[in-house]
């Protein structure tokens, strides 16, 4: 290789990490703007902060998105580890292949479709049997639909991943398909379960376009908020918003990585005992 | 082991398929048919739900009228495959990139792709909206620059909506490609680097192949659903801008009309059949490997 393509390929890394995050930052340092207008700068200032933390039109759609994306990452995580199971260690069962479409369809799904496909069916259900009232239960269910499927990924390609001689080792011990499961496969796979409901979680916090179609008129979201108030310019408060957001997205990367790699550390030095002793 | 234990392990194995099998049956796939069903019934504005079941087809005769639709279909399929090739430029190089570096190096750097993905989508693209705006960031530093006296404004022009999408989307490609980038046998490009060829030449001929099912699946995670979004290019195109979610969001809450929403949605779900199935034997083509 020659000197010249790693060089290009420096610059062409700093161009995209540029793209990714020069827009976050502006959106940072606007939220201490003195001006209104997200534009111009016109001096230090907290008070769309205060404004925002007095907001309770506000603070209550968090509440709601917050709950919602609980409930959401709780049940997509169960849901979505027993779909990515199946895929990832039943390779022949009637109806795989339709079953493999049902994951991978919602990934990729225009979420318009999506939206109005759900809400009809609530309509349906309804008028029906009555239930379900829109609201609450409508989005939480229309979020663990979707997130259940990027759950099955994550589980299946973990899964797909490691070893399985352990797991055959103990069946042939004669240990229960569900004692393996739990002293040995869980185990294995909790990083991929953790990473599952994380992604849940925030697919849930941050979803606009279902939860407008399946909502109904008495419940606000945090996207639905934000997107009221931004269609109708930019707002300070929306700044203010977005550095809180990337400000605990953050913190919460640091002490996973501070984790993993605790336990690396420490499943290395079991290793090296491992081998002094042996 | 005893006939007790088999069929309890049969009982246990159907579960796990079935909850969330039945799941996705009830209310991902089903409410398809209910799509399908309203799609061909007809807008009684009187009543609730504003719609009369009739099976008189009345919405696609008009989408077929009306040339507002499939210049909406034409436009959402042009701009999304403008998107998600400005996403593949700006994403292969930077899996490529990470890809080759030091291997300490590529986790984080992945994880800094990853990292905006989790911050709220609906902000990102507003950040855009301020930066591309007639005295936002860019034409600030345009200006500034000197190299641009009246710099025009890109918000509101289509040019702002593939920015928005490739902004967007970008994990979607980079992660792929770098699956496959990664995995590349660097013996490869050393023996072709052997037999003379110059490093232009051995990625064309050696890389660029080799990668093409990541540029395949990073590429349809990226149009299929550029196709049908709709913040992008609510929040940073101009209302001349048509593309196909949009105006299904329009039928829809504008103008009450689910039978002519339900119309869109079928007709871009057929459209988008072949690229989801194609997506669809890319992924298991890759857990088989």
């Amino acid at each position: 290789m020659t000197d010249r393509m790693p060089r290009l390929l420096f610059v062409a890394l700093a161009f995209g990490y540029a793209f990714l995050y020069v827009p976050i930052l502006t959106l940072i340092v606007y939220s201490f703007n003195e001006s209104r207008l997200v534009t111009v700068w016109s001096g230090f200032s907290l008070k769309w902060w205060g404004e925002l933390l007095r907001n309770e039109t506000m603070l209550d759609a968090a509440l709601l998105s917050f709950q919602i994306a609980l409930v959401n990452a709780c049940v997509a995580t169960v849901l979505g580890t027993m779909a990515g199971f199946a895929l990832a260690r039943y390779p022949r069962f009637a109806g795989r292949t339709a079953f493999a479409g049902l994951i991978a369809a919602p990934l990729v799904m225009p979420e318009v479709i999506m939206g109005i496909a759900t809400l009809l069916l609530f309509v349906a259900l309804d008028q029906l049997l009555g239930w379900p009232e829109r609201g609450f239960t409508t989005i939480a269910i229309a979020h663990i639909t979707f997130s259940l499927a990027f759950v099955a990924v994550v589980v299946q390609s973990r899964l797909a991943d490691f070893d399985r001689s352990v797991e055959e080792a103990a069946m042939d011990l004669g240990a229960r398909p569900f004692t393996v499961f739990r002293t040995i496969t869980l185990p294995l796979i909790a990083p991929a379960l953790v990473s599952g409901w994380l992604l849940a979680f925030t697919l849930s916090m941050d979803d606009l376009i279902l939860t407008q179609f399946v909502a109904g008129p008495q419940s606000q979201t945090l996207p639905m908020l934000i997107y009221s108030s931004v269609r109708l310019g930019v707002s300070p408060q929306v700044n203010v918003l977005a550095t809180i957001i990337v400000t605990v997205v953050a913190i919460a990367v640091v002490i996973a990585g501070w984790l993993m790699n605790r336990t690396r550390q420490r499943q290395m030095r079991d290793v090296q005992a491992a081998a002094r002793a042996a | 082991m005893s006939t007790i234990g088999v069929s309890r392990a049969d009982w246990g194995r159907r579960i796990v398929i079935a909850l969330p099998y039945l799941w996705l049956l009830l209310f991902f796939a089903a409410p398809f048919i209910i799509v399908a069903a309203i799609s061909f019934a007809d807008n009684t504005p009187d009543t609730v739900p504003p719609v009369t079941l009739s099976g008189s087809g009345r919405s696609y005769t008009q989408l077929a009228a009306d040339a507002l639709y499939p210049a909406a279909y034409l436009n959402s399929l042009r701009i999304a495959a403008i998107a998600t090739l400005i996403t593949l430029l700006i994403g292969y190089p930077m899996a490529y990139g990470i890809a080759r570096a030091p291997a300490g190096w590529r986790g984080p750097l992945l994880m800094a792709v990853i990292l905006p993905f989790w911050t709220s989508f609906l902000i990102r693209i507003y950040a855009w909206k301020g930066i591309l705006s007639e005295n936002g960031l860019l034409n600030q530093v345009l200006r500034g620059s000197g190299l641009v006296e009246d710099p025009g404004t890109l918000l509101g022009t289509e040019w702002a909506i593939y920015l928005g999408i490739a902004y967007a989307y970008l994990p979607f490609m980079v992660l792929p490609l770098y699956a496959v980038l990664e995995k590349l046998d660097r013996s490869l490009l050393e023996a072709a680097a052997d037999l003379g060829a110059r490093p232009e030449r051995a990625f064309l001929t050696v890389t660029l192949p080799l990668s093409l099912p990541g540029i395949m699946g990073g590429c349809l995670l990226v149009f299929i659903p550029a196709v049908g979004e709709f913040v992008i290019p609510d929040l940073l195109g101009g209302t001349e801008t048509l593309m196909i979610g949009k105006v299904l969001w329009d039928e829809f809450f504008s103008n009450s009309d689910w039978p002519a929403a339900s119309a869109v949605a079928m007709v871009m779900l057929v459209v988008l059949v072949a690229p989801i199935v194609l997506f669809q034997r890319a992924r298991a083509r890759e857990m088989a490997r």
